[in-house]
């Protein structure tokens, strides 16, 4: 088991200088000079210009510009942005807002999704799973950003439930829209994945004999068929939040959420390479810890599952 | 695996890159009637994004910081909202030769630190600004004033590979024509008699700063101590990222005292979310419309919207480096392409009226401008003359018309669809192919711009840092000048704007410059296309809001209810 996840996490290191490696050059590669994009029509004194180049080596060529931005890792010390603001600051702020998001969206499709599932499954063609089919097939359907501005307006303008943005000072209540927009599609298909799973097992050998034994019904359910059949649905959801994590651009736009989505997505704008890296660096690190937690959940979940061999 | 998610990500960012719109502009005018006293001390939430540097005047030379620095600082004069220039910190402002001023500094006038602000303190900070070693972006504000030459000496280097540096090299730490007498006199010599000197003296520029400041500017530019209408609600009030929370100077006494409690800048990265805060009045007031909200936010907002014209234009810049348009036949191909834009269908149907066809080479909110100068007719849509102008070209010197005419823009900030109409233009009445030649960002255009290296035209905008006819020209079009990137250069123009510069009263500047206007339209480095009006909206807090000389909304001015 030791050994496993020390495996794992070894190999971490060529996955994290490949991704780096690879999104520091594609940065590297945009077009434009990122100094001179700062200032628009109205450029500043060239000596301006001339030292802010020279003082984030954009002069130097690719493999220095890496290099240094590695050395830099290594030293904990990330730099500055192109506006002058510590990076390890920026990440600071922005990765535990969209931690929130993500766990909060994370909450909402796997508590409703298994639950919605379950209950689906144990009762397949009946009213309540024939609803929900089509139901999540609608949800599946909407793009996230229609949904989102769907619900803002709704929600947020005409009702007045909550705000519709987040802005500064975010917390859980104000993040609870966007999440709700942001776990909806994973929650369809969570659901679908549980109700899939769950009917299959319903009919397996160990739930026939766990009820011949005389077990009660919430606990088959529970202790039999759920757990046996949560395997996909675990793995769909680690996949799933790395995805939340970095994957929230949109939803983190139409809801003003100062989060890394939205850090991101300025950062790309500006072709600030060391500000893409590093967020892409701690993404690549929740990634892997997420996959690993999964892996590890199998275990737990499927006692047959190990890991030394 | 992980591979393919990260570049999936970033392929995302991309697309939501394409897909998002930068800046707007709305249309019509609505002037909103209930005006009642207001709530003085309710804090009112505005629209902005994360200002790019510390907030140091003579450093911030973008709208997001700029938003924030005129409302923590005031300096000698202040424009009204017509653009008027007012003595704020100033008791009086002469000169009998336009080359040697005399600055009477009002007395008793503190920072919010309690440092008193006195003559010398305006010496301090403007040495401060226009030194090169301090790397502030407006220090060439103070290019008019003797021995600047000195403090803002730079160094150029070449290296091996070709490629040159600049490095700052002060030969001097004070410019010699800026003295402080006493407490209350500040005299100025300038290098050469420039009438419209004292216009610029309310731009932020020229802002005085505490002695913290010239300390240590980056540590000053992050809690900035100031003398104007509003001050930092606390240390620390600029959350980055998110918010700046400002509040009422009340020892403040200048032009602009506070009509509200404060101003608490909400930061968003795109305008869209900005206006849906509006609606569900989460938000008070924004001057950047998302731009599919230009023909809606009236009926939005109805009594809580205003339009302005303001201080801004927009140009259609011909690189002179183009074969295609150089010597007779192309001064004739520029006319022809004039001709064939119709300024008045485009601002109406693609603009709904929120920018009006181009008459100048400034437009009309700015002091001195005059709509008939000679050579403007080439402004009026006319087919005929343009095909014929067109032909005329053709006998001289046959038009390349192997690649399509392209017009450079980025494609973030609402542009395609005009540059589509213009385009269209060329195509029907010149008979020749014309498109959009799309960059994703706005540095990418700029970057070709530099380097001369534009295959076809460009697009160009202009916004006023003070109302002076000079300031649509000289930084534009005179040889050598900052943002002259299509190099342009003419020396019967450039001494125009020189006599201008150096005549003594603002009428005569203003003819001069007008003079000089008329050799661009003989030449026709850019075409004129429009100017901007400025629409606003506000939340059902808010009272009623404007926007100054410069689109600029005067938060001051705003009562909430």
């Amino acid at each position: 088991m030791v050994r496993f996840i020390l495996r794992r996490l070894l190999q971490v290191i060529p996955v994290f200088i490949g991704t780096t490696l690879l999104v520091y050059y594609m940065v590297f590669a945009l077009p434009g000079d990122p100094i001179a994009a700062l200032f628009g029509d109205r450029q500043p004194p060239q000596a301006v210009i001339d030292t802010l180049r020279a003082q984030y080596h954009l002069d130097e060529p690719f493999w220095v510009q890496y290099g240094l931005f590695l050395q830099n890792l290594f030293t904990f010390n990330l730099g500055n942005d192109f506006t002058g603001q510590p990076i390890a600051a920026t990440l600071a702020r922005v990765f535990p807002v969209t931690a929130m998001l993500a766990i909060e969206a994370l909450a909402i499709q796997a508590i409703f999704g298994v639950a919605f599932g379950v209950f689906a499954g144990l009762r397949r063609g009946g009213w309540f799973d024939s609803t929900v089919l089509v139901a999540s097939l609608v949800v599946i359907a909407v793009p996230t950003f229609v949904l989102g501005f769907v619900f803002q307006l709704v929600f947020g303008v005409q009702l007045g439930w909550a705000k519709p943005t987040v802005g500064a000072n975010a917390d859980w209540g104000s993040l609870l829209l966007p999440a709700v927009v942001l776990g909806l599609v994973s929650f369809a298909y969570v659901l679908r994945l549980t109700r899939a799973s769950v009917s299959e097992n319903m009919n397996a050998d160990y739930v026939r004999t766990a009820t011949a034994k005389g077990l009660s019904r919430p606990r088959v359910v529970v202790a039999h068929i759920l757990r046996n059949s949560l395997i996909p649905v675990v793995t769909y959801l680690g996949a799933n939040l790395g995805g939340l994590m970095g994957g929230a651009i949109v939803t983190e736009g139409i809801f003003n959420v100062p989060g890394v989505g939205n850090k991101l997505y300025q950062a790309v704008l500006r072709t600030e390479g060391p500000t893409i890296v590093s967020i892409v660096s701690v993404l690549v690190l929740v990634f892997v810890v997420a996959n690993l937690l999964v892996d590890l959940l199998y275990a737990w979940l499927d006692p047959r599952i190990r890991y030394d061999q | 695996m992980r591979f393919t998610r990260t570049s999936k990500a970033l392929g995302m960012v991309a697309i939501a890159a394409l897909a998002l719109t930068g800046c707007g502009a709305g249309g019509g005018s609505t002037d909103s009637a209930s005006q009642s006293a207001g709530d003085p001390n309710k804090v009112i939430t505005a629209y902005n994004s994360e200002p790019q540097n510390p907030l140091l005047p003579a450093n911030t030379n973008e709208t997001n910081g700029g938003r924030v620095v005129e409302l923590l600082f005031e300096g000698l004069r202040s424009y009204d909202a017509d653009g008027k220039p007012v003595n704020a910190l100033a008791e009086s402002i002469e000169s009998a030769d336009a080359q040697n001023w005399t600055i009477k500094v009002k007395q008793g006038q503190k920072f919010t630190n309690g440092e008193a602000i006195t003559a010398k303190t305006f010496v301090d900070s403007w040495n401060f600004a226009a030194n090169s070693k301090n790397l502030q972006n407006n220090g060439f504000f103070f290019e008019s004033i003797a021995g600047y030459e000195e403090v803002s000496a730079v160094t150029t280097e070449k290296s091996a590979d070709g490629k040159t540096t600049t490095t700052p090299a002060p030969t001097a730490e004070t410019m010699s024509g800026l003295t402080a007498t006493d407490d209350s006199t500040l005299t100025v010599k300038l290098a050469q008699p420039e009438a419209d000197w004292s216009l610029r003296l309310g731009y932020s520029a020229f802002y005085p700063l505490p002695s913290a400041a010239l300390a240590d500017p980056k540590t000053y530019g992050e809690n900035p101590v100031g003398n104007g209408p509003y001050k930092f609600e606390k240390t620390g009030a600029w959350v980055h990222d998110q918010s700046i929370s400002l509040v009422k100077n009340p020892d403040y006494t200048g032009p602009r005292q506070a009509k509200n409690g404060g101003v608490t800048f909400k930061f968003y990265t795109d305008p869209s979310p900005a206006y849906t805060d509006l609606q569900g009045d989460n938000l008070d007031i924004t001057d950047v419309l998302p731009s599919n909200a230009t023909k809606t936010y009236v009926s939005d907002f109805p009594d809580r919207n205003a339009s302005k014209p303001v201080a801004t234009n927009g140009t259609l810049n011909i690189p002179g480096y183009n074969p295609n348009f150089q010597g007779e036949a192309g001064k004739l191909r520029r006319q022809a392409l004039s001709y064939a834009i119709n300024r008045e269908e485009i601002t109406k149907v693609v603009f709904n009226g929120t920018r009006t066809p181009a008459k100048a080479f400034a437009p009309p909110v700015i002091d001195g401008f005059k709509a008939d100068l000679k050579g403007s007719e080439v402004l009026k849509f006319d087919a005929a003359k343009a095909k014929d102008l067109w032909a005329q070209a053709e006998k001289l010197q046959p038009y390349d018309g192997s690649k399509p005419l392209q017009i450079a823009s980025n494609t973030d900030g609402g542009h395609k669809e005009w540059i589509d109409a213009v385009a269209n233009g060329f195509k029907n009445n010149l008979d020749i192919t014309a498109e959009i030649q799309p960059f994703a960002k706005f540095a990418e255009v700029l970057d070709m711009r530099k380097k001369q290296t534009l295959p076809g035209l460009t697009r160009a905008g202009w916004q006023g840092d003070y109302p002076s006819l000079y300031n649509f020209l000289g930084p534009i079009w005179a040889t050598g000048a900052s943002s002259n990137y299509e190099k342009y250069s003419n020396p019967e123009f450039d001494k125009l704007l020189k006599e201008g510069l150096a005549s003594k009263s603002t009428e005569e500047a203003n003819a001069k410059f007008n003079a000089a206007q008329e050799i661009l339209f003989e030449d026709l480095p850019g075409l004129p296309l429009w100017d901007y009006a400025k629409p606003i909206v506000w939340s059902n807090n808010v009272v009623k809001a404007e926007t100054g000389w410069n689109g600029a909304i005067l938060y001051y001015n705003i009562t909430a209810k």
